[in-house]
């Protein structure tokens, strides 16, 4: 009995070793006086926000990704982020009238596109009303899932029909969609050209017709009681101009409009 | 009562408030009849039905399988059973996206056994695959302990008046084990009405097809609030009623 309880603390102490070696660089001096800025963000900013948090030097920046509107959703419910950086302007629009998050600014534009397996034979939308083809696109909570059927509403109605049918998954965000796609689960997914740019060749982008492009500008606020405010703001700053203006060109998404 | 009982006390007054606060907070959140009017909707009702259809198929699936694999490993010694056991046990402990990734790689569109043919994914069909995988372990454990602790004379007294190994399973063993098997069964069906992790990156999420109530929960989190307590008071409801049914029905029966 002894023994095992013995055998199951050394267990515990050695989780607790391997816990402790994989929260990265806390150890060193200038890690631990550094504020901790947690920001919400959308899906598609994570490859862009990686490499921005890196080079971040005002706190040590912890994101959570996931569907704009699920984040959007957390704030409503009392979740404090101290940044929400959306895939749209309509969700931190209506924080900010809510009073839930500071001022909102455009900082950065992206663009829908049909993403296939580089080997594919699908050239554009008219290819996904052949029989047979599946298709994945987000939710229609969820920004990107909005933009898909704001397109589809631009077609005549059979097309978007033929479209909707062959739809096989409604993903709660657009890592979902990518994913469906890239294992080959759909033959299609809409996307954002950033998401397609990221997976490195893998997937190839078709471009939707330019009448029927829906503009995607991506929304940025601090959130009200943020922890850190004075970081937050650093951050947001940045992404207009300085390392997240240069971290978002690199992931390829556009400057806003009109700027 | 002795200091050390009052402690004991204490410890399982935390354990519950801490497990029973949140599913409280679930119905005080949301009253009866928004609970109700949360229901009256298609998708709901698309969720609930699906749930129930996959789940039960799952459960099926196990028992069928389960059973006699549970048996085998509770009576017989071989090389190797304890290695047997813990692969048994492993998706137990395995996160949800682990299994997740794990039947896509298997089973997916470009997985091990695509050039046989053999894939399944955004279909009815793989979230009964998902909801097997993940729920499977939670009966084969319970029934091969239920199994073990059935008295071994009863067993050899049948053999004795002649009857061959699977009419002793069926007639001896299995009514034996009832409460064990049953308890078992109730864990698998739970955790297969909750999964969610593992359905949403194999099987997807589409109404009606895939979308199970905690992937519906998940979809109306974000513009739904009170939609998504309300499909989450009924999943409370489904499987608690579930647990108290087994407890129940096999304390009557003994």
């Amino acid at each position: 009995m002894i023994a095992a309880m013995r055998r199951f603390l050394v267990l515990f102490a050695c989780a607790g070793l391997l816990a402790a070696c994989g929260s990265d660089d806390s150890g060193s001096p200038a890690g631990s006086t550094k504020p901790q800025l947690t920001v919400s963000a959308a899906a598609s900013l994570k490859n862009a926000f990686r490499r921005y948090a890196q080079d971040f030097e005002a706190a040590k920046v912890r994101s959570s990704f996931a569907g704009s509107d699920e984040l959007a959703a957390q704030i409503r419910q009392g979740v404090k982020p101290d940044v929400f950086a959306s895939a749209n302007t309509k969700l931190p629009d209506a924080l900010y009238a809510a009073g839930l998050v500071g001022k909102p600014v455009v900082f950065a534009a992206n663009e829908l596109v049909l993403a296939v397996p580089a080997d594919s034979a699908v050239r554009g939308l008219s290819d996904l009303t052949k029989e047979g083809t599946t298709i994945a696109m987000g939710s229609e909570s969820v920004p990107v899932g909005a933009y898909t059927r704001k397109v589809l509403d631009g077609l005549p109605a059979d097309e978007r029909a033929a479209i909707l049918g062959h739809v096989r998954s409604n993903e709660p965000d657009v890592a979902g969609v990518v994913g469906k796609v890239a294992q080959g689960a759909v033959d299609a997914g809409f996307v954002y050209v950033t998401d397609v740019e990221a997976t490195e060749g893998k997937l190839k982008a078709i471009d939707l017709p330019a009448d029927l492009k829906p503009q995607v500008a991506y929304g940025v606020a601090v959130v009200k009681g943020a922890k850190h405010p004075e970081q937050a703001q650093h951050f947001v700053d940045g992404l207009l101009r300085g390392a997240g203006r240069e971290a978002l060109e690199g992931a390829g998404f556009l400057p806003p409009p009109g700027a | 009562m002795n200091w050390f009982t009052a402690l004991l006390w204490v410890t399982l007054a935390l354990v519950l408030a801490f497990l029973v606060f949140p599913v409280v907070a679930i119905f005080v959140d949301v009253g009866p009849a928004e609970l109700i009017a949360s229901l009256d909707d298609p998708s709901a009702v698309d969720a609930l039905w699906l749930s129930l259809r996959t789940s039960l198929a799952a459960v099926a699936i196990i028992v069928v399988f389960g059973t006699p694999a549970a048996w085998l490993l509770a009576t017989r010694s071989f090389r190797g059973r304890e290695v047997v056991t813990t692969l048994v046990e492993l998706p137990l402990v395995l996160p949800p996206a682990v299994a997740g990734i794990g039947l896509l790689a298997a089973v997916g569109p470009s997985g091990l056994l695509a050039p046989l043919g053999i894939s399944f994914t955004l279909s009815t069909a793989a979230v009964v695959v998902a909801l097997t995988f993940v729920a499977a372990p939670f009966y084969l454990r319970q029934a091969q302990a239920a199994f073990a602790a059935v008295d071994r004379s009863w067993l050899d007294a049948s053999r004795t008046l002649g009857a061959g190994e699977a009419r002793t399973l069926a007639r001896v063993a299995i009514p034996a084990a009832l409460p064990g098997l049953s308890a078992g069964l109730a864990l698998a069906w739970g955790r297969a009405l909750g999964e969610f992790g593992a359905t949403l990156m194999f099987a997807g999420s589409f109404q009606g097809v895939t979308q199970t109530v905690p992937l519906a929960i998940y979809e109306r989190f974000a513009t739904d609030f009170t939609g998504a307590l309300g499909l989450s008071a009924v999943l409370v409801c489904v499987s608690g009623a579930l647990l108290l049914a087994v407890k129940f029905a096999f304390r009557a029966a003994y």
